[in-house]
């Protein structure tokens, strides 16, 4: 894939470990924390910052990982159209500081269906999401991120795809022209 | 009013014709074949139709069609019949019995008969019912039915189960000289069922009729037929094992006669697939084997009559429940290239199909039709064996469109239709 | 892959990959039956009419279950309270929901391929619930289910099918969908309720159950229709039940890990001696759970697909 790198390995290793400890400063500690992933690269985004965060407190908070497709809000005007996966949160969302980690945010849609699958699992005491990538400028949603790897401001056209080593073998995130 | 089609390739299994030449007809008749035309054709008020390329043969006789009236106008009447009839190139057609009130009497005969005078374009021949209400029970007036105009009787789609009552109904019409024509089913095997009991109706999870249904039947009315001397007509034959029983009779010198239909021989049960309503009709469509059966028994003769069976229905009454559909399919339009097919298929000569939409079916009932023999009555049909038509059952002039051939590609196309002497069809106002 | 098509009329239609995908999207499903709050807002504003034109109060509660789980408007229309009794046509009855609004419609009817005419004339999405003799997709589709749950695997799995194959749409589906998936399938019963030329759809026929029961993975007994008696089809419950009942003595023959199944109600002392019933009963109220799975899934699946076209 040819395109601007904006991140390499290094840089999302960083950026991990920062998350990661912004996480425990502002929830004070990893004691009622719990990790949702949202499919797909969310999901492994969550077990690294879990694992940074046992590293650094020697607690691991529980992972979950979230499928969003039955709450999706464009689902009779997809053309690429998604399997249906499991959601597995094997842990009482009630009462827990829930971090949401997704790939990036953009359009906030994907977010708001998360937020609203959350939900209907218990009340938890707060929601806050964690990206590597903010793609600033066209949000259709209220909604921010609490966590931020990187800031970017992109073209409507240009994509910008995170890699992550679990499944396509390096790190790194790329902007190409669509 | 003469007309000289000339120049047509002219046959007429009556008289073993086939030959290039001219026809011309005069008054309603056919008065001969002259060779030389130059003057004739200079004549005021000839029409000259050429032919020059085109088959000329005696016009069609169909010993099997359902024209509804009266009772049931909504599915056809006795002229978009004729006009159906026409359009297929059917001069004459003989109606079957099972109308409103049913043709089990002489003044049903008359109606059937007037209407047709006044309002049919073609002949029409009735059938009378073998009995009473078609119910199996009581035998008709045939004598009467056959006084006024009636050529053969039948319980036609209500087989007689009594074999007492089919008996006296064979002894009984010997008196006047006419077929009984049997529809061939044991109601009882049939049981209810909706197509043909095989593969496709195991998948499909339809009741099934077996071939047995039919045979059976065929089976006991040769007996009957033997015992009483009768002559029996087997009416739309569709398994190999009737085939077999009608071959093996003849052979035995029994009176029988045997008819197959269009779709019976072009059609087999796979065409049901997707609940296909207008592919239910009974006879069901059978299997590739039975088929290849009728096809055969067709070329050596065992078959002698092609007859369309044609049963129209309203769109309404098929477009419901495969179980609710009513049988039959509408089959004068489409008649002749699904017969053609077996010339090109090589199963009959082209004189030997004119034979069995002709002669062979006048001679069973015995009419003077199907025959271009100078005085009879001027029933031609001029038909192009080559034209391809695609089938389109809204432009059928039959009030029923229900034809599971809609869409298919057929090669033959009748071009002139005349009914004594006169122009009922000409394909210029008509491609279907 | 991606599902396309826009009905689901039966298996007998449907590829090995299809199948898996609707048992691989009911897992998810099952998934979201398992929560707190059982709802997902999948199908929110989609309009669901379950047209039952038999009584079946499992197969409707279980897609109506099924509806709500997905957040569709769910309209029941029985013919009871409809005007089917004064004489609509199917048709008609089904072009005046399609009219008020219904984009899926599920439909259980006594008449073989009455599904097929609604999906041939409607612009609705069709779920047949089971047509006359012919199929009972989504009945399969938990038995598959069901058997893949509890074995891992479909292929290559010995599966009996036992009753009146003749007249039952829940076999032809599953037979259908066992031998698509690459299980070997067997039938037995009388000869008087095994179809004609069967067997071209890649089973083979026993009627003999001790036979055919030795060494198979599944059992499925078919409920027996006590008309059938009067039709000619067997002499007399007791003889079907010595001759085609299932008893613990004829059970020992199959696998040790043998699952029993049975599509309900149960005939007691008739298919399924009372003591195999009771055991065959808990596996019954396990399956209610992943039927209502699968028919989420086959919503899902059908209104996605019908709504991109």
């Amino acid at each position: 894939m040819s395109g601007k790198v904006i991140m390499d390995s290094e840089a999302i290793a960083r950026t991990i470990a920062r998350i990661a400890s912004e996480i425990l400063e502002r929830n004070k500690g990893a004691g009622d924390l719990g990790i949702i992933g949202i499919r797909t690269r969310g999901v492994y985004l969550a077990r690294r910052i879990a694992d940074k965060i046992e590293e650094l407190e020697g607690i691991k908070p529980p992972i979950g990982i979230l499928d969003i497709t039955l709450y999706r809000d464009d689902f009779r005007r997809r053309s690429d159209w998604p399997k249906v996966q499991k959601t597995e949160i094997p842990f009482q969302v009630e009462d827990r500081n829930i971090i949401l980690v997704d790939d990036v945010v953009y359009t906030g849609r994907t977010t708001r269906a998360a937020i609203e699958a959350i939900m209907d699992y218990g009340r938890p005491s707060s929601i806050q999401l964690a990206v590597l990538v903010d793609r600033g400028g066209y949000r259709e949603l209220p909604i921010q991120p609490d966590y931020v790897g990187i800031r970017i401001m992109t073209l409507r056209t240009q994509k910008v795809n995170v890699l992550l080593k679990e499944i396509d073998g390096k790190d790194e995130v790329i902007i190409t022209e669509g | 009013m003469k007309i000289i089609i000339k120049g047509g390739r002219i046959i007429d299994p009556s008289q073993e014709m086939d030959t290039v030449g001219n026809v011309l007809i005069e008054n309603g008749v056919i008065k001969g074949f002259p060779s030389d035309i130059r003057g004739l054709e200079k004549e005021p008020g000839v029409r000259v139709i050429d032919a020059t390329g085109k088959v000329v043969s005696p016009g069609f006789v169909d010993l099997h069609v359902h024209l509804r009236e009266p009772g049931f106008e909504h599915k056809e009447t006795i002229r978009t019949g004729c006009e159906a009839a026409a359009a297929g190139g059917f001069t004459s057609v003989v109606c079957m019995p099972n109308t409103n009130p049913v043709n089990d009497n002489a003044s049903v005969t008359e109606y059937i008969l007037l209407k047709a005078r006044t309002q049919g374009m073609v002949n029409v021949f009735p059938v009378g019912a073998i009995t009473k209400g078609q119910r199996g029970e009581i035998l008709a007036e045939i004598g009467e039915m056959w006084e006024a105009g009636c050529v053969a009787v039948s319980d036609d789609g209500r087989p007689v189960m009594n074999s007492r009552v089919m008996r006296h109904a064979m002894e009984y019409v010997k008196a006047f000289g006419i077929p009984v024509i049997s529809h061939a089913e044991d109601i009882n095997l049939s049981a209810n069922g909706v197509m043909n009991e095989g593969f496709y109706s195991t998948v499909l999870g339809l009741r099934g009729i077996p071939n047995a249904s039919e045979e059976v039947m065929v089976a006991r009315d040769i007996t009957l037929a033997e015992l009483t001397g009768a002559h029996l007509h087997i009416a739309h034959v569709s398994t190999r094992g009737s085939v077999r029983l009608i071959r093996d009779a003849k052979e035995r010198g029994i009176r029988v006669t045997a008819e197959a239909t269009p779709h019976h021989f072009t059609l087999t049960d796979k065409a049901v697939l997707d609940y296909d309503t207008n592919a239910k009709v009974n006879p069901p469509l059978r299997s590739e084997e039975d088929v290849e059966a009728i096809k055969e028994g067709l070329r050596d003769g065992t078959i002698d009559v092609i007859a369309t069976d044609h049963a129209p229905h309203s769109e309404d009454e098929k477009k419901v429940e495969f179980d609710l559909a009513p049988f039959g399919i509408s089959g004068l339009e489409t008649a002749l290239p699904l017969s053609l097919k077996l010339v090109k298929d090589g199963v009959l000569t082209l004189p030997e199909l004119i034979k069995k939409l002709t002669l062979n079916p006048a001679r069973i009932i015995g009419i003077q039709k199907g025959t271009l023999r100078v005085g009879s009555a001027a029933d031609v049909v001029v038909f192009d064996t080559d034209r391809v038509v695609k089938v389109d059952r809204y432009r059928f002039r039959s009030k029923g469109k229900n034809t599971p051939f809609h869409g298919w590609e057929l090669s033959g196309c009748v071009i002139y239709t005349i009914v004594g002497g006169k122009i009922v069809y000409s394909h210029n106002v008509c491609c279907f | 892959m991606r599902f396309q098509r826009k009905h689901i009329l039966g298996l007998g239609e449907l590829s090995a990959e299809e199948i898996k995908l609707i048992l691989d999207t009911a897992e998810s499903m099952k998934e979201v039956s398992e929560r707190d709050v059982k709802k997902v807002p999948a199908l929110k504003g989609v309009t669901v009419v379950n047209l039952f034109f038999e009584p079946s109060t499992r197969t409707r509660s279980s897609f109506e279950i099924a509806e709500k789980r997905l957040s569709a408007d769910v309209l029941n229309f029985t013919p009871a309270q409809s005007s089917v009794v004064k004489g609509e046509t199917l048709l008609d009855t089904a072009r005046n929901l399609e009219a008020m609004g219904a984009s899926v419609i599920v439909i259980r009817h006594s008449m073989s391929g009455a599904p097929w005419l609604l999906a041939r004339e409607l612009s609705a999405s069709i779920i047949n619930a089971g047509d006359g003799s012919h199929e009972h997709p989504s009945q399969a589709l938990l038995d598959l289910f069901t058997v893949r749950e509890i074995k891992k695997e479909i292929r290559g799995l010995k599966v009996l099918i036992v009753g009146d194959i003749a007249h039952s749409r829940v076999a032809r589906s599953n037979i259908w969908g066992f031998v698509k998936l690459g299980a070997e399938v067997r039938l037995v019963g009388p000869p008087t309720m095994i179809p004609r030329d069967i067997e071209k759809l890649d089973v083979s026929v026993f009627y003999n159950l001790e036979e055919a029961i030795r060494d198979v993975d599944v059992v499925m007994m078919l409920r027996i229709q006590k008309e059938r008696q009067e039709s000619g089809l067997f002499p007399s419950l007791r003889e079907y039940s010595k001759f085609y009942g299932l008893t613990r003595d004829k059970l020992k023959l199959a696998k040790d890990d043998v699952i029993v199944m049975h599509p309900g109600p149960i005939n007691r002392g008739i298919e399924l001696s009372s003591e195999v019933a009771d055991d065959v009963h808990s596996v019954i109220l396990d399956q209610v759970a992943n039927g209502i799975a699968v028919r989420m899934a086959m919503l899902y699946l059908v209104a996605s697909a019908g709504g991109t076209e």
